[in-house]
């Protein structure tokens, strides 16, 4: 680019010219901000106001901007220039809106604003116009790994689209566990009776599309590459192998039942007349709308429990903790076979609580009533085969008594068990053990070897990183099928456990995300939440000192290394989010747009008055997902905070390098405010991980500000959600307070 | 198999809900239950029910048919209709309970001195006799409801209600004779014997099938 | 001209039973307020709610068709207008289940044949208060205030069967409002937040179970001397005589010291409206509503 031409333009609209000196401003931004004009506007936003700026640029007079308006996340389609860097600074709802209009309170105010005007004119400085790598690929083709009812619907959303799929399942047979059932819990008013599958139809149209591809009896032995260029290698169970081009891929690996014979108390094993539901649902498919017959002796049932609940939601060893969601309706649905058949047979759900989700849910579970199935609050404690039948025992939690009941057929619902591959995480614990003797080898041994589903070629791990209980990652609240590995996503039981609805829902999902990601591959743009950006990661090579940090904190698998152990880039897996920039101890990686000088500078510009000014200065380091916007509400909502605050926008709190903390607390600032996202199993974090690491980080900060001699409550970390606008200025408020209380910080020059 | 083994075994079975289904007023409600327990907490007298209306249901869905039956639980039901108002199945849970308790009372099941049955039969005595209720006999019968000497002790308990009543004419002495009536006496209980014989039919078909 | 309806008056507001007050001031309201009533020729008892021991389901039901296959004859055109709680409620139910249910229909009316009676289903059957409130309204209501209620507290205790399960139009059922309304449009002031306002009385099960449920009218009278209460108006004759008849023997029982009037919104309306302690049946109260009888004296 050719040399930054700085210019301002300031905003007198909506109220910031009355409550503001704008003369004042401009000036400051000349003077010390040093742009090469500074222009006032009555209303910056409307199509004057955008045209005398487009003029501007147009002219060549201007291409790094400072536009101090309102929030940066306000007017962004007003203020959107193309080829030109723009720095916001916030002076409406980061100032006039959280002031109260006084006179004792104009002072600050006004300086609060100057304050602004010099961040944004010295972030605007140190900012670069993103181009883009030219690493990308175009590859209209995405490979969906499992031919379940998840993978074949993804894969006909995809082809309905124009786009090529390719299935690989690994068994003989497309359908999955869909295959096996007798009949679906109905999907369709009025939620009354069980409906037909509808799997066969739908590998029919799968195998007669064109666009698609299937693989059976074939798994993914290496997937390489990244967005909009990934590679893979298909292998046959023959042992035959193809290698094929995809720009993105879904996971859709499913679910495995629940070992049954874990739960000896339910004598699953000991009797054939012991059950699944998949074992019930064999039994039906067999008597095909007929009498349901006992597998032991052949005779027609005519009587079933359903043990609800069996070996789930439950803390005991080596049962699943988690509810499957859809064992509940799948009871109902299989009591109803034997309703259907036989209003006679009696038909006993046993449950604790009954769990019917979905829109018809309620419906199906009242037609299960209306049939005559009994819903009986209890808790099963054992099955015994006793001669010719089964007798169970359980609680009966109403009428609070132990009861035998004498059935025929015992079905068991157990749960989900995700098919996510290998625990990428539990690795680098194997490799410690084996360092120790033989008893941690036989740990190892123990453990149920995995196939990997992916065979990923990231130093990372082969497959997707899971979060609890197995499932795959995937930010649950915003983007559920966007998994840590960027144009890679996990879609159906894998993720989460559910039914064949919601496993339909999420393939269309997935799918439409799969496309998206790899025409944004194409484009160089980043994929959620930074959708769109085209700034990515590079390196200060001769400043790295290979400590790996950056490919090991990167949340998303993105960097790899060279074979001189140096980080390796990906642009395409990148979410741009800075992690790696927060975790670099040298400060050698930075983004076009984002740098540690672009926020260390605007740090570094705030005004510090002296001690006995009786000023304090605090800085917050706001993530821009959910505290910043947070903070804006408060301002929308009038709701006032401190003058003496300066708030500066991150990418993610993993992007914060504990440098511009040290420098602000070198240059004098009297507390520092860290506002990240929820962090943890059930995180909020854009990121996953960005937020964790960076508490992670802040907590090692009380070390250096003992060695500044300060104290260690200047510094404080917070995770906040959107909805916290009560609370963020009450932060705010309370760490004034605490500078009140502790005093200035001594390091004021 | 011990008996007591077999009673619980075959109490589980499902032929004393489809008896209430059949011959119970609204009683192919019962199996709509969720079992949430709004009824039970919503009850004025609920403290005082042997069995809630939640675990009526239940009893009724597990064959407890004579605890059932017998219980003075759907006596207590003051027809306040929360139960129905709240319950968010919408099942009549009201008109349930007085349908247990008249199933009951006709089987002869219902507990034996139990107060309301008594006085609601009084009621219902004094009604079909004359078309309307006379209120004075009413209040009598029902204090001697339990034999003469309990009447006599009960009356003199309730005579400053009564002569509260009396004063403010809003009960008639001369109500012992005569008193109010429908004028079509004859028709009013040609009707209600018509009524009877219709269900007396209806509940005799479900025995013999 | 009158706006006529088809009345049920019920046993209990008959000469010289329970609620005859009840039916005295309605009376009375209705000459202000331009509403006759036509009494169902030789109706019957409702059965009410507590007939389920000795009468089945299709007795009862029937018991109701015949009131309205008489309204339907004698009173064409007209809406059915009970006063009393469980009238109207049974009335009402008989209707809809018979309505709802085509072979319980054939079957009440093949009894009510006995009697050379059909019922056809053709009314609408509505409480005293609907009419004032949807066919008269509040203004209409305070325009006839002659003498307003001032200075009196008094807590609107609607009870149940007024409330539930069909409750007047557009009213909740935990927390209806018109009772207080009417007390306010009266130019009384009605007690606020009364936490007993729905609660049970007891109903029949007073005559069967007198403790449990004079313990339950404890708590109504109590709550409304702790809102400040003057005194309880009511649209049920049942809550009424309930609330009113037994204080004295909780009085005994609970060592209270109970002495609050409760009165119909009629008689309340009556003496509102300018008319005599006579026609407001005053008289009926067992519990002397003295204020209403200083107004009514003025």
């Amino acid at each position: 680019m050719a040399d930054k031409k700085l210019g301002a333009y300031i905003c007198k609209g909506c109220g910031i010219g009355d409550r503001l000196d704008a003369g004042q401003l401009a000036m400051i931004a000349k003077k010390e901000g040093k742009v090469g004009f500074a222009k006032q506007h009555d209303f910056l936003c409307n199509s004057d106001g955008v045209k005398m700026i487009q003029a501007d640029i147009d002219a060549g007079e201007v291409n790094h901007l400072v536009v101090a308006a309102c929030s940066r996340r306000a007017k962004s389609d007003a203020f959107n220039f193309e080829n030109v860097a723009i720095s916001r600074a916030n002076l409406r709802e980061g100032v006039i809106w959280v002031r109260p209009d006084t006179d004792d309170a104009e002072e600050t105010t006004q300086e609060m604003a100057e304050d602004y005007i010099r961040m944004a004119c010295a972030e605007v400085k140190y900012m670069n116009l993103p181009a883009p790598s030219e690493e990308q690929g175009l590859v209209r083709h995405v490979l969906v790994v499992g031919g379940g009812v998840t993978g074949l619907n993804a894969a006909l959303e995809i082809a309905k689209a124009g786009y090529l799929a390719t299935i690989v399942e690994k068994n003989g047979a497309l359908g999955g566990a869909a295959a096996q059932f007798h009949k679906r819990i109905p999907n369709r008013a009025p939620f009354a009776d069980p409906q037909d599958s509808g799997i066969a139809d739908l590998i029919e149209q799968v195998e007669s599309n064109n666009k698609i591809t299937v693989h059976l009896n074939a798994t993914v032995t290496k997937t390489s590459g990244a967005p909009g260029r990934f590679s893979a290698d298909i292998s046959q169970e023959s042992g035959s192998t193809v290698t094929d081009n995809f720009g993105s891929i879904i996971q859709a690996s499913g679910f495995k039942p629940y070992d049954a014979t874990k739960l000896p108390e339910f004598s699953y094993g000991k009797s054939p007349d012991i059950v699944d539901q998949l074992g019930l649902e064999a039994l039906a498919k067999q008597a095909n709308g007929g009498a349901i017959k006992r597998p032991s002796d052949g005779k027609e049932v005519k009587s079933v429990v359903f043990v609800q609940c069996a070996g789930q939601r439950s803390d005991k060893e080596g049962h699943l903790s988690y509810c499957s969601g859809h064992c509940c309706l799948t009871s109902t649905k299989q009591a109803m076979y034997f309703k259907d058949a036989n209003p006679d047979v009696d038909a006993m759900v046993l449950y604790t609580e009954l769990r019917m989700p979905g829109a018809g849910g309620e419906d199906f579970y009242r037609s299960g009533q209306n049939k005559g199935v009994t819903f009986t609050k209890g808790i099963a404690s054992e099955v015994v085969p006793n001669g010719g039948s089964l007798t169970v025992k359980f609680k009966d939690l109403i009428l609070d008594e132990e009861v035998n009941y004498d059935a025929d057929l015992v079905v068991l619902a157990t749960g989900m068990v995700p098919n996510s591959g290998v625990n990428i995480e539990a690795v680098p614990a194997e490799n410690e053990d084996k360092k120790d003797d033989a008893e941690a080898k036989a740990e190892v041994v123990a453990t149920v070897p995995v196939e990997s589903i992916l065979n990923l070629d990231y130093r990372q791990g082969a497959d997707l990183p899971q979060l609890v209980n197995g499932f795959t990652d995937s930010h649950f609240i915003c983007f559920p099928y966007e998994t840590r590995r960027t144009g890679i996503y996990a879609a159906g039981p894998v993720r989460r456990p559910m039914d064949m609805t919601q496993a339909t829902e999420d393939a269309t999902g997935a799918a439409l995300k799969a496309i998206q990601a790899l025409e944004n591959a194409a484009l160089g743009r980043a994929a959620h939440p930074r959708s769109g950006d085209l700034s990515f990661p590079s390196f200060r090579k001769e400043g790295c000192t290979q400590c790996k940090r950056c490919t090991v904190e990167c949340p998303f698998g993105a960097i790899n290394e060279d074979e001189q152990r140096y980080p390796l880039f990906n642009e395409a897996r990148c979410r741009r989010c800075g992690t790696c920039m927060g975790a670099c101890p040298v400060r050698v990686i930075s983004f076009e747009n984002y740098s540690v000088e672009t926020v260390g500078q605007a740090i570094k510009a705030v005004e510090v008055p002296e001690e006995d000014e009786e000023k304090p200065r605090i800085l917050v380091l706001a993530c821009e997902n959910d505290a910043y916007p947070a903070l804006d509400m408060a301002g929308m909502n009038r709701m006032e905070y401190s003058a003496f605050v300066r708030i500066a926008p991150v990418r993610c709190l993993g992007s914060v390098n504990t440098i511009w903390v040290t420098d602000a607390l070198n240059n004098g600032f009297d507390g520092i405010i860290l506002m990240g996202c929820k962090k943890g199993d059930d995180y909020q974090c854009h990121f996953v991980k960005g937020s964790e690491l960076a508490h992670t980080r802040m907590s090692k900060i009380d070390d250096t500000l003992k060695q500044l001699q300060l104290e260690t409550e200047r510094v404080q970390t917070y995770e906040i959600a959107i909805t916290d606008i009560q609370r963020v200025p009450q932060i705010i408020n309370d760490m004034a307070e605490t500078i009140e209380k502790i005093g200035m910080s001594p390091l004021k020059f | 198999m011990s008996n007591l083994n077999t009673a619980t075994v075959e109490k589980y079975r499902n032929n004393f809900l489809r008896e209430v289904e059949a011959n119970v007023e609204e009683g192919h409600w019962v199996k709509m239950c969720m079992q949430c327990g709004v009824c039970s907490g919503s009850c004025p007298l609920g403290p005082h029910w042997d069995h809630p209306p939640q675990k009526i249901f239940m009893m009724i869905r597990a064959g407890k048919r004579d605890e059932v039956l017998g219980s003075s639980s759907m006596w207590m039901c003051t027809s306040c209709y929360n139960c129905i108002a709240r319950c968010p199945r919408e099942l009549p849970i009201t008109h349930i309970m007085h349908g247990l308790a008249h199933y009951a009372k006709r089987l002869g099941l219902a507990p034996k001195n139990q107060p309301t049955k008594k006085f609601a039969q009084i009621f219902w005595d004094s009604l079909s006799k004359k078309g309307r209720v006379n209120e004075l006999k009413l209040g009598l019968s029902l204090y001697f409801m339990n034999g003469f000497a309990e009447g006599v002790k009960t009356s003199l308990k309730m005579q400053k209600v009564g002569m509260g009543m009396l004063k403010t004419k809003r009960m008639d002495p001369l109500e012992i004779v005569g008193g109010h009536g429908c004028k079509d006496k004859k028709g009013l209980q040609a009707i209600l014997k018509k009524a009877r014989e219709i269900e007396d039919a209806k509940a005799a078909k479900f025995q013999q099938a | 001209m009158a706006k006529e309806y088809s009345f049920y008056p019920g046993c209990s507001s008959q000469k010289g039973a329970s609620s005859s007050n009840q039916l005295r001031s309605t009376q009375t309201i209705c000459e202000e307020l331009g509403i006759k009533l036509n009494e169902i020729p030789d109706w019957n008892c409702c059965s009410a709610s507590i007939g389920y021991a000795g009468g089945g389901e299709l007795p009862r039901l029937t018991l109701s068709a015949r009131n309205l296959a008489l309204s339907e004859q004698h009173h064409a055109g007209q809406d059915v207008v009970a006063t009393c709680a469980a009238c109207w409620l049974a009335t009402r139910e008989a209707d809809e289940r018979l309505k709802h249910d085509n072979q319980l229909m054939a079957e009440a009316n093949e009894a009510l044949k006995e009697a050379g009676l059909t019922f056809k289903g053709e009314k609408k059957i509505r409480h005293m208060v609907e009419v004032l409130i949807e066919d008269i309204g509040y203004e209409e209501m305070k325009q006839h205030v002659k003498k307003p209620l001032e200075g009196i507290k008094i807590a609107g205790y609607v009870g149940c069967q007024t409330n539930r399960p069909f409750g007047i139009d557009g009213e909740s059922f935990e927390n209806p409002v018109y009772l207080d309304k009417m007390i306010e449009t009266m130019g009384a002031e009605p007690v606020e937040n009364y936490d007993k306002k729905v609660s049970c009385c007891g109903g029949a099960l007073m005559f069967s179970e007198p403790e449990k449920s004079q313990a339950l009218v404890k708590d109504i009278i109590e709550a409304a001397y702790d809102g400040g209460a003057d005194m309880l108006v009511t649209p049920c004759p049942v809550c009424q005589m309930n609330t009113e008849a037994y204080q004295e023997q909780i009085n005994k029982k609970y060592g209270t010291k109970f002495n609050m009037p409760s009165v119909y919104y009629s008689t309340l309306m009556s003496v509102a409206y300018g008319r005599s302690a006579k026609d407001a049946a005053l008289g009926g109260q067992i519990i002397k509503a003295k204020q209403l009888e200083e107004i009514a004296a003025k």
